[in-house]
């Protein structure tokens, strides 16, 4: 059946993976009129704010990069089957564990910088690992416990900054004092990118391509993924592998608060993370969980919402626009399918040469699955 | 503090928890058809922002529930659609659906921030608010409060007395064995997670309008959220869930108790309290501890603190089902 | 009610499930549909039940063409089905379970309910209390309120699918006596679908065998069983012959083990079993005896009591642990525990091998996976998904992933649902394994099974093991007797 369709119509293939994008446009165009804004202006706008100066392209390249981090922090959580919701709070932990080197030690920067990382993926890395014994051991759902540990992240930012590390000028909500310069991660022309961090990234990418392709540990991720009652019979850990999976995306969400606070700042902030976690949690979903397309799309995102804050400084729009054309395109995708899933074209994925094959989303039940009292025990 | 202000204190008890009590019915009712709505923490925002909207611009807080209820409806028919339909992860739609509706409700809503509009008055009941404790609690307040109370009641009611109830959980339990008995049970699905919608977007609504009037960014960010902790400490029951929501409203009158009795503590580590909270109950009926606590007591009492203690899903919740 | 099929097909694909058949049934009779596993009974009954439009073919109900829309249509019409796992409501009350899709007003009635479901069912001689639980009942008071609920519905053609697995000897002659009131006192029509030809015998008047989709023929009964499983099976399968072995030492010892389950305690097991002993577990599912199983696995930690392997402790050892010292263990659903769907042959492997690299090496896993391939007689590629394979290439793939030597061999249920042929099969490649010195330890539903193929058996009632029975001497009425709770 699917033979024949995709030979009836190739031209759909091709075409369909714009079909989204058409569609986000048209529903934020639609937004944009109700404000009585033009969306051309507007779009223009988001573009000039994105490509409109090699710092403009800098920022978007330093936002890009902690987006990476955590899509494929997820790729690793995502095939074992869990929601790490809580990456937002990993990242934010990162930035806290980073802060706290970067206020209270001081050091050359070659010495300085890699401890700061350090702690900052110890930070996520331990966030995380929480969300996991609760599932594991308390049985409560990682969506649910992720939720909790963002809120309580946020929570923690927000006595930090207001309390014990509130700069010495006087409290306000905004943020702490900046850092010392040695504490920064070096940055290319006076911009908020670091090369650095891109090197961090594509190291952090390479390892998950590798560890999905071709270890053990991606395989057992895998099967404790897709069926976790198999996974253990045939001798994975459900309880181990659940904790490496998420301490290991929760120390690369940890690398990208890091990155936030020593490159996209220079202090730990109110909102440190900036919705990134939320943000991955969409390119993935987006990506159809392919770690190839990850890049590609991470930056698309990173285009349109460094874009959109600049259609709020001039237009006075609400800067949520940029967030609801991505949202748009994600729920599109999920509600109606990729080329792919809908059988016409199996082009979308040849582009990705030997790419690991496609990780299915995890299974729908989850929610209902964690709280059912001791699944093995029946008789 | 004296007794009116311990009621007073209750009363507002009662107030602070009345939209999540409506929403965690809602709910309830589309997890026992079977099918999880995890965007509600969107639909809320967006339903609390076009409540308050809808009843600024038209002086009349019914059309704003109206309008709530219907984004509700929208939301969730969106839901069900993506997952009986097409065929796609529910969790994943509603998660989605759960941060479009947050950015979309700032959209929509930036240019109503911090005004103030249509209010639910209050009503007191004749006669029976004037009964002691009881009275003012649950009969010295609005008409959002009733609705919500009397809900609960009418959602038990209909899940195990009625012949609509037995095939709703039906649905939820064992679609197959459902569709043999001429349940279908994809309608049955599609209609219960509509009206779900509906109610959820009424305590969105209920929060802008009643509890937490007016509108801002984020203005009911988390409330959502900690609804669906609620449907499954509640064990997916609405009198149990109910007093999963009281115990929520009450976090926020402890929260103000407490502030004033520590003023050096910074207030936002009062905020921390309902995530605590959430953790917490959901740790109490899920954790392997609790059945370790349980096996150890007396054999007599094991029945009854497994009934309070343990809660099971409806055994096909988040499953797709094809007749045939 | 007279029921004629004709011409009945249904194609799934290339696949014919039911290839044109033709047949009639008359009222008062009892019939048999027998044919072995892939033969299309069950698809040729839920066509006749409603689950499943034919893709060609008419049904005829006292000669009048019939359709139907659904199984609720169906029995409107007059056909019910009494599947093997009930269709009812678990966490439901009887009376809810009864009620459901019955009446179509909103409020429920529940005084009249009751007083009708209390005496159809002892019209029937059936007990049921309305107010239990279904998740409290046993699979034979579940299927007497299912079947209750097809009688009140109207059903004048009742198919009942295997019903006399995992019931007990008692609830099995409830069954018989109601299935011979309803077809001549009442003047229905009932077919049995099942695989215990001696059942058949007692019970039917007439068999319909089915062969690859097709009807292959009819038989007045009772007949000399040869005849029916020729026209089962072609030809007569070869019983594989269980070979003389000397046993060896102790593998598995259990000493006054006992576990307790919030539904269940099994107490006091005390077991020995031998290198290259089959020890096979009677019983009704849910008497304990997978608890045993898995306590022996590591799955389920006994509350009290000492298990041994091989003369060492290891009480308490978790299921990794033991599976790292030579214990094996296959679960019943192989797609469910055991196997992951969407995952290749070879990538099991990898998982089962118990030396792990860290870098996988694909084609050593590959060649080494064609390799077990060929010994175990798999239908499939290194490639292959497990989920692409029928379910006797399942069975075997999980044999391949076993490591060798293995010291005990915990099965449950190791031929279910897989046809003559294969289940012979397994047999032999676990005979294989006890001629390396492994003990096996199974639980079956079928009796024959294992009075056939093991050396030893102990059964299992209500939570207590029985005194363990020599397999050589001890009848399936014995046993039977056993499962019922008699010493």
């Amino acid at each position: 059946m699917n033979q024949t369709q995709s030979s009836g119509s190739g031209w759909v293939a091709r075409v369909w993976p714009l079909v989204p994008i058409v569609a986000a446009l048209l529903f934020t165009s639609a937004l944009l009129l109700l404000f009585g804004a033009s969306p051309a202006e507007a779009y223009r706008a988001m573009w000039d704010g994105s490509f409109g100066g090699s710092d403009k392209i800098l920022g978007v390249i330093a936002f890009w990069v902690p987006l990476v981090l955590c899509s494929v922090g997820l790729l690793i959580t995502f095939t074992a089957g869990l929601w790490n919701i809580g990456v937002e709070g990993q990242i934010v932990l990162g930035a806290i564990f980073a802060s706290w080197v970067a206020l209270r030690l001081s050091g050359p920067a070659w010495l300085l910088i890699p401890v700061e990382i350090g702690a900052a993926m110890l930070g996520g890395a331990l966030w995380a690992a929480l969300s996991a014994v609760l599932k594991t051991r308390g049985r409560v759902n990682e969506i649910f416990s992720g939720l909790a540990l963002n809120g309580l992240a946020i929570i923690l930012t927000n006595y930090l900054i207001s309390g014990p590390w509130q700069p010495p000028e006087g409290g306000s909500f905004r943020g702490t004092a900046p850092f010392q310069d040695a504490a920064l991660l070096p940055r290319l022309l006076e911009s908020r990118f670091s090369p650095l961090s891109l090197v961090l990234a594509g190291l952090a990418f390479a390892a998950v391509f590798f560890i999905l392709r071709g270890t053990t540990w991606g395989l057992k991720l895998k099967a404790l993924g897709k069926n976790p009652a198999s996974a253990y019979l045939l001798g994975v850990s459900s309880e181990r592998e659940t904790i490496m999976a998420m301490m290991f995306c929760g120390a690369l969400a940890g690398l990208g608060g890091a990155v936030r606070v020593l490159s996209w700042f220079d202090s730990l902030r109110q909102s440190i993370s900036g919705g990134i976690g939320f943000l991955a949690l969409l390119i993935v979903m987006l990506a159809a969980y392919r770690i190839l397309w990850v890049p590609f799309i991470a930056f698309f995102f990173s285009v349109v919402l460094n874009g959109s804050i600049t259609l709020q400084l001039k237009t006075q729009l609400h800067s949520s626009l940029g967030g609801i054309l991505t949202g748009v395109m994600v729920l599109f995708v999920l509600l109606f399918g990729s080329a792919k899933q809908l059988g016409i074209g199996g082009q979308a994925s040849t582009g990705a040469g030997d790419a690991p094959e496609a990780i299915p989303p995890p299974p729908a039940d989850t929610i209902a699955g964690d709280i059912t009292p001791n699944v093995r025990g029946g008789d | 503090m004296n007794d009116s202000q311990l009621i007073a204190v209750l009363a507002s008890i009662v107030l602070q928890a009345s939209p999540l009590i409506i929403a965690v019915c809602g709910e309830i009712m589309t997890e026992r058809s079977g099918v999880v709505n995890l965007s509600l923490d969107g639909t809320m925002l967006m339903s609390a922002m076009t409540g308050f909207v809808v009843g600024l611009r038209t002086d009349n807080y019914w059309l704003g529930f109206l309008a709530a209820a219907v984004v509700g409806m929208i939301f969730a028919g969106i839901v069900a659609l993506g997952s009986i339909r097409l065929g796609q992860s529910q969790v994943a739609i509603g998660f989605v659906l759960a941060l479009l509706g947050d950015d979309l409700s700032a959209f929509l809503g930036q240019n109503y921030t911090r005004m103030s509009g249509a209010v639910v008055p209050k009503a007191g009941i004749p006669l029976l608010k004037d009964l002691p404790v009881v009275g003012p609690l649950f009969f010295d307040q609005n008409i959002v409060v009733y609705f919500a109370i009397v809900l609960v009641f009418v959602t038990w009611w209909w899940l195990n007395r009625t012949q609509a109830g037995l095939q709703l959980r039906g649905a939820g339990e064992r679609p197959t064995a459902a569709f043999a008995r001429g349940v279908n049970v994809n309608r049955v699905r599609y209609l219960y997670t509509i009206l779900g919608g509906a109610l959820v977007g009424i305590a969105g609504a209920a929060y802008s309008l009643n509890v937490k009037i007016g509108w801002s960014d984020g203005h009911v960010r988390g409330f959502g959220w900690i609804a669906l902790a609620i449907v499954i400490f509640g064990g997916w029951s609405p009198i149990r869930g109910a007093f999963g929501a009281l115990l929520f409203g009450a976090t926020k009158a402890l929260a103000t108790v407490l502030q004033r009795a520590f003023p050096e503590v910074s207030v936002v580590a009062f905020n921390a309290l309902p995530w605590l909270l959430m953790i917490l109950v959901l740790l109490a009926v899920g954790s392997d501890y609790t059945e370790r606590f349980i096996t150890a007591m007396p054999h007599s009492w094991q029945r009854p603190l497994r009934r309070v203690l343990r809660v099971s899903p409806p055994m096909a919740l988040g499953t797709a089902f094809h007749e045939g | 009610m007279r029921v004629e099929l004709r011409d009945i097909r249904k194609y799934f694909g290339a696949v014919k499930a039911n290839d044109g058949i033709s047949l009639t049934l008359e009222p008062g009779k009892i019939y048999a549909l027998v044919g072995e596993n892939g033969a299309g009974k069950s698809t040729l009954m839920k066509i006749l039940s409603g689950y499943q439009p034919p893709t060609g073919g008419d049904i005829l109900l006292d000669g009048q063409p019939a359709r139907f829309h659904s199984p609720a249509d169906a029995l409107a019409k007059g056909v019910g089905m009494l599947y093997q796992d009930p269709l009812d409501m678990p966490p439901f009350r009887v009376i809810d379970n009864y009620l459901l899709g019955r009446d179509r007003r909103l409020r429920l009635d529940y005084k009249s309910a009751r007083a009708e479901l209390v005496a159809l069912a002892s019209r029937y001689g059936f007990a049921i209390d309305p107010n239990a639980t279904i998740d409290s009942l046993s699979m034979g008071e579940r299927q007497q309120l299912e079947l209750v609920r097809l009688l009140a519905g109207g059903a004048q053609v009742l198919i009942l699918d295997e019903p006399t697995t995992g019931i007990s000897a008692e609830q099995k002659e409830i069954l018989f006596e109601s299935m011979h009131k309803m077809t001549r006192e009442e003047g229905k029509t009932v077919i049995l679908v099942s695989h215990k030809l001696e059942e058949v015998q007692e019970l039917c008047i007439y068999a319909y065998v089915l062969r690859r989709g097709k009807l292959v023929g009819g038989q007045e009964l009772p007949c000399a069983s040869e005849a029916l499983v020729e026209m089962m099976f072609g030809q007569l399968p070869q019983r594989s012959r269980r070979p003389a072995f000397t046993l060896g030492t102790p593998v598995l010892e259990l000493q006054d083990v006992t576990i307790n389950t919030y539904q269940l305690t099994v107490p006091d097991v005390n077991l020995t079993v031998r290198a290259g002993e089959v020890f096979g577990f009677a019983g009704l599912e849910g008497s304990g005896q997978r608890l045993v199983l898995q306590a022996c696995a590591g799955l389920m930690p006994p509350g009290k009591g000492h298990v041994r392997l091989g003369g060492q402790d290891v009480t308490g050892w978790g299921y990794h642990r033991l599976q790292q010292h030579g214990v094996g263990y296959v679960a019943a659903g192989r797609l469910e525990e055991g196997l992951v769907a969407g995952l290749s042959l070879t990538e099991h492997l990898i998982l089962a091998r118990p030396e792990k690299q860290f870098f996988i090496d694909w084609p050593g896993n590959r060649a080494a996976m064609t390799e077990r391939i060929a010994t175990y007689q798999i239908v499939g590629q290194p490639e292959t998904t497990a989920d692409a394979l029928s379910g006797g290439n399942q069975q075997r793939l999980l044999f391949a992933l076993l490591n060798t030597p293995l010291k005990l061999l915990l099965l449950e249920h190791p031929t279910r649902g897989l046809d003559v042929r294969s289940a012979d099969y397994t047999w032999q490649l676990l005979y294989n394994r006890r001629a390396d010195g492994t003990a096996i330890l199974f639980i079956s539903a079928d009796l024959d099974e294992i009075i056939a193929h093991s050396d030893r058996i102990a059964v299992f009632s209500g939570g207590r093991m029985s005194r363990v029975v020599d397999a050589r001497e001890t009848t399936a009425d014995e046993l039977g007797h056993l499962i019922g709770g008699q010493a």
